[in-house]
């Protein structure tokens, strides 16, 4: 039996940066150099010692990983039924798992000779992450922000400025994540020679999605071996949120070859999977084309982009992942939304149950808990991945429950 | 042979090509199919007709504007078609869509090649479909008669220069700088695109190639297409209109300056 579950026959993407229908890499000539470039580096890098111990080495002293596994006992006795775990993603630097990605894509760029970084942000995560790794490393780095996200995340843009980026504030179209990631393609056709574009989420054309997955792989991993540690076997279930999806790809990847580990993404809802303010690209989209690759996505009868809605600026997004289409096509992940208000409520009871405040985006994980939670039994294994601290969602949040009362 | 293969085959000795790029239904939806027989009437060669998108990435802020404005105007593929049709009534000039793949995609891609030959379209230019992707049109375009035009550009290196040839039918579009879409410094551009022009001349040999990307002026054109075999203005025309729409007599502004791209005058 052991023999058969560690065999590997989960092997996407293809030598074509497809997983499935999904993926590719459709993005205009310019930039076609410059992703196989990345391709390459990337291959060398990975099996290149020396890039895996300064990986390794920074993960350890500057991240702070490994992350712990938290048994969630409180949360746990609140249901009343499977056992509840949390993956401390909120402990790494900086407040989530955007960190490992920024690292490993600020080595990529460095081995590469590339000075300036460029990278878009919605809630803000990724660009600070991305701004702390440049300042780490002494590098130029320009994020790119929707105007309304740097509203809704005033906090993040602070902290990116003050780690010496440039927050280049964006107005077009819904002036949030889409809008930013068009705006950092721009730049990075116009400037492709000098410049690295570190994409935040496993979006985007060939070897992104793939090359994000990777950086986030540690997160599923350490889970496997934490989880046997504690209760000596692998988890029944496990849930994250998505929005482009890296934190829950990396999660889940280590875990689609058992297929006793049912996996759920979480989407966000927005005011309803049907109210038309949505972000719930899974439940609600049709496969198209946006931002250099094919997946599911937010579109109109004439294939323009739809602008979502989601609380949560960084699951705001009208597209997804392509491994996420591909793994919802399989049947492999289970992908479900939760609403605003249901994720606020999540807020408020892991804060209240446990001393953890999470991120609006992550609190869409914990709401599912009251569709999961009654389904489960007390000798099963819940581990949900807290990808990140909610700090930066204060000021939201505050709001949201002052409108309540 | 084709409406485009014909007009660089009855190309006179020197002259260079005009190709004018126009989003569909901007300014407004009445105006699109009177702006492309003035194009004609002025000097035009070739149309490229705009298919707008919501997220144009390769574009610079105007010719995003002009979708952005085109979509709000209920611009729609049929409607496009239609635009089509309505120029096929009076004219021969080859007409070539333009546009991102995701509403082509949506439309369904056998669908949209068929209503395209049908409405009188000769050729596509989808710049988010490099050559790794273009299995996604290619059949379906061929069957129907359609050109399918790639695109290279300063760092396309000349190994897929030759492939762009090989795949491409109609012309090689050239894309003077690596940037987005937008009118530039003209001498700048001038002086970089000189070398690359005579790379793609040495890889390119089946196809015609247009240089595009920053030309504003008859001086531009004449300095940046010196060894092409035509230009194509786009940004231009649109930031012409933005100034003078609605303006009376601003399709007379627009058609002097069309004018004035291809004769000097």
């Amino acid at each position: 039996m052991t023999t058969k579950t560690k065999k590997k026959t989960y092997n996407f993407p293809d030598s074509k940066g497809y997983y499935g229908q999904f993926g590719g890499k459709f993005v205009p000539e310019i930039l076609i150099p410059a992703i196989q470039e990345l391709e390459e580096e990337f291959n060398k890098a990975k099996d290149d010692p020396e890039f895996q111990k300064e990986l390794a080495g920074l993960l350890d002293e500057y991240v702070g990983r490994p992350t712990k596994l938290t048994y969630a006992n409180r949360l746990t006795e609140h249901y009343g039924k499977a056992k509840i775990y949390l993956k401390r993603e909120d402990l790494c630097h900086t407040g989530a798992h955007k960190i490992n990605n920024a690292i490993g894509q600020v080595l990529l760029a460095r081995r590469m000779g590339k000075k300036r970084i460029i990278a878009e942000t919605g809630a803000g995560q990724h660009g600070v992450a991305t701004a702390t790794a440049c300042a780490k490393f002494g590098l130029e780095c320009i994020v790119y922000m929707g105007e309304e996200d740097m509203i809704r995340q005033k906090l993040n843009v602070d902290r990116m400025r003050l780690l010496g980026a440039e927050v280049r504030s964006v107005t077009s179209g819904s002036k949030t994540l889409k809008d930013a990631t068009n705006e950092a393609i721009r730049d990075w056709v116009t400037n492709v020679d000098t410049t690295f574009y570190i994409i935040g989420s496993v979006v985007g054309p060939h070897p992104y999605p793939m090359m994000v997955r990777y950086f986030h792989e540690v997160i599923g991993n350490e889970t496997m071996e934490q989880i046997d540690k504690a209760e000596g076997r692998k988890p029944d279930y496990l849930v994250a949120c998505v929005g482009g999806g890296s934190n829950a790809i990396g999660f889940f990847y280590p875990f689609i070859d058992d297929e006793n580990v049912k996996i759920i993404g979480i989407e966000a809802a927005g005011f309803g999977v049907d109210s038309g303010k949505t972000a719930a690209t899974m439940s609600k989209g049709t496969p198209g084309i946006l931002h250099g690759s094919l997946s599911y996505l937010l579109q109109s009868e004439e294939g323009q982009i739809e602008l979502a809605h989601s609380i949560s600026a960084g699951l705001d997004y009208p597209g997804v992942g392509p491994e996420h289409a591909h793994l919802k096509d399989l049947g492999r992940v289970e992908y479900k939304a939760v609403t605003d208000e249901e994720a606020m409520k999540a807020v408020k009871l892991l804060s209240e149950t446990e001393g953890i405040i999470p991120a609006l985006e992550t609190a869409h994980a914990f709401a599912w808990l009251e569709n999961l939670m009654p389904k489960t039994s007390e000798d099963e294994i819940v581990v949900l991945n807290l990808s990140g601290r909610g700090d930066k969602d204060m000021g939201t949040i505050s709001e949201y429950i002052r409108e309540e009362d | 042979m084709n409406r485009i293969q014909s007009v660089f085959k009855n190309r006179k000795d020197n002259e260079k090509l005009m190709g004018l790029f126009i989003t569909a239904g901007y300014p407004d939806l009445d105006s699109t199919t009177d702006l492309i027989l003035g194009f004609e009437k002025n000097g035009a060669d070739i149309i490229e007709l705009g298919m707008p998108f919501s997220d144009p990435l390769a574009d610079g802020p105007t010719i995003q504007h002009s979708s952005d404005v085109a979509i709000q105007n209920g611009i729609t593929m049929n409607r496009i078609f239609r635009m089509v049709q309505k120029v096929r009534k009076e004219s021969e000039i080859p007409i070539i869509l333009m546009g991102y793949m995701n509403p082509v995609l949506r439309y369904g891609v056998q669908n949209f090649t068929q209503k395209a030959a049908e409405a009188g379209v000769d050729g596509l230019i989808i710049p988010d479909i490099p050559l790794e992707e273009d299995g996604m049109i290619k059949e379906h375009a061929k069957k129907n008669s359609l050109d399918v035009i790639h695109l290279v550009a300063p760092n396309t290196s000349d190994a897929r220069m030759k492939l762009a040839d090989e795949n491409s039918q109609g012309f090689v579009y050239c894309v003077s700088v690596t940037g987005v879409t937008g009118a530039r410094d003209g001498d700048e551009v001038s002086k970089s695109v000189s070398r690359f022009i005579e790379r793609v001349r040495a890889n390119i040999t089946t196809n015609p190639v247009m240089v595009g990307f920053g030309i504003k002026s008859y001086k531009d054109a004449k300095s940046i297409a010196s060894n092409a075999d035509g230009f194509i203005v786009g940004s231009a025309l649109i930031d012409t209109i933005k100034t003078h729409y609605p303006n009376e007599g601003w399709q007379s502004e627009l058609f002097s300056f069309v004018h004035s791209l291809k004769f000097g005058n």
